[in-house]
């Protein structure tokens, strides 16, 4: 079943972990060609939102509909248009640059000749291809984990906190491919701490605290004073 | 899908283990260890204790699985690649059944070395019914395999893993144990007692199909944060 969306909403979306309330009632949407912008402070419950669009997580209530269906409805064929770069990697460091490619590519159903190439190109990381990845530094293993992520061309891009370790040139490369995603009408959302980084990249800001929504609206200059303004005085 | 997806698993894991060997010979170390542990301790003046042999190639099994169990998910646990496994559009049972079969061929490489080890050590005939021995050995493996791999699973995110999976793992696959003791023993008595071990497998075999059953039933609600 090909699955396709051009949209996605979150339905006052709880989720409790015991008597912890990681999420409290967050209601949002985000279309096709956005790069949201999920900011807030440490505990906030940015990567919960994150698992749970990536599906790895169920709300303890609410829904998330991706178009006009929910992850229950669409099932295994939802997550081929789902990519994920969280701050573990999710890369095997035994094996070479070019053998986790490949096995993600097969796992996703892709023909590993045809895609690998292009995603090591992309990364940078050609003439390193047959190198394990233990041995790369961890802007190498960003790049290659990014492309991992984006190797079957997902609608729903999700990224948390990407540019952790990076210096100026990668975060600069990143930056650069989440805009080329987002023009390529992929539903980019990025949770960060980093104000500078986000400010001028997201089109949509989205403020959470203690897992409630403070503010959704659009992108302006002085992403650091609103930030403050609501994060500080809420 | 499903058969296609378990294969890559298995194959994926099977590349890093050639790459590292860190399972497999802390796995292999661990067994031997324990075997010559039991026989420095009942083997006297090279006279093994009748019926021995049954329970300490079990408790080698069980041991070695164990850990072999832990190692195996700490691998996936680093850099977070299950959830990455996870978030892959395949049946989420199926990364199961890839993990399960890789578990199952480190323990039959385990089980290669122990039996002609315990065979010797302990002069126990165990190569006398060698297809009877192969279906005990396989039903039990089987069947502590398949519960091991789901609760290692379960468990890779928790913080105390190491005390937990045994503390979960032993009570539950007790009948499996004592299945795979008694058959064995049936098979070292003099004469062979064939019925007994017949009778055995098909415990195992019957017990195999239940925790295999639910194993896949419950990986993916249980894997689902």
């Amino acid at each position: 079943m090909s699955v396709d969306f051009a949209s996605v909403q979150l339905i006052d979306v709880s989720r409790h972990f015991g008597r912890r309330r990681a999420l409290s009632r967050v209601s949002l949407s985000a279309a096709s060609g956005d790069i949201v912008g999920l900011l807030g402070p440490n505990g906030a419950g940015k990567s919960t939102l994150i698992t749970i669009l990536a599906t790895l997580a169920a709300p303890t209530s609410g829904e998330v509909r991706y178009g006009d269906q929910t992850a229950a409805r669409l099932g295994a064929a939802l997550r081929v248009r789902i990519g994920l770069l969280a701050h573990e990697l999710h890369l095997y460091p035994e094996l070479s640059a070019r053998q986790n490619l490949a096995f993600f590519a097969a796992l996703y159903g892709l023909d590993p000749r045809t895609t690998v190439d292009a995603a090591l190109e992309a990364a940078g990381l050609a003439d390193r291809a047959d190198d394990a990845v233990s041995g790369f530094s961890r802007g190498m293993r960003q790049r290659l984990a990014l492309e991992r992520a984006l190797l079957h061309q997902p609608r729903l891009v999700l990224f948390d906190e990407p540019f952790t370790g990076l210096d100026d040139r990668a975060v600069g490369i990143v930056s650069d491919r989440l805009r080329a995603l987002a023009a390529g009408g992929a539903i980019v959302v990025l949770a960060t701490h980093d104000l500078d980084l986000a400010d001028g990249l997201v089109t949509r800001v989205v403020l959470i605290r203690g897992g409630r929504l403070l503010s959704d609206e659009a992108a302006t200059s002085g992403l650091r004073a609103r930030y403050r303004a609501l994060i500080g005085a809420a | 899908m499903f058969l296609r997806t378990a294969w890559l698993v298995l194959r994926k894991d099977f590349a890093i283990e050639v790459k590292s060997l860190e399972v497999l010979t802390t796995t292999l170390f661990f067994a031997i260890s324990c075997v010559l542990i039991f026989a420095f301790a009942f083997v006297k003046n090279g006279q093994a204790p009748e019926d021995a042999a049954a329970g300490i190639l079990w408790i080698a099994i069980a041991f070695s699985g164990t850990l072999a169990l832990g190692r195996t998910f700490e691998r996936e646990r680093y850099g977070e690649t299950l959830r990455a496994l996870l978030l892959a559009p395949a049946p989420r049972p199926a990364l199961y059944v890839g993990k399960l079969l890789g578990m199952l061929t480190l323990l039959a490489v385990a089980e290669l070395l122990l039996v002609p080890l315990i065979a010797f050590l302990f002069q126990a005939a165990l190569f006398s019914r060698p297809l009877l021995l192969l279906g005990i050995l396989g039903g039990g493996t089987i069947g502590f395999a398949a519960v091991g791999t789901l609760f290692a699973a379960m468990l890779v995110r928790a913080r105390s893993r190491d005390v937990l999976l045994p503390i979960l793992l032993y009570p539950i696959t007790i009948p499996v144990i004592i299945g795979g003791v008694r058959g064995t023993a049936a098979l070292l008595a003099s004469p062979v007692d064939e019925p007994g071990a017949v009778m055995w497998i098909g415990i195992l075999t019957a017990f195999d199909v239940v925790f295999v059953t639910l194993s896949l039933w419950t990986f993916e609600p249980l894997m689902t944060e």
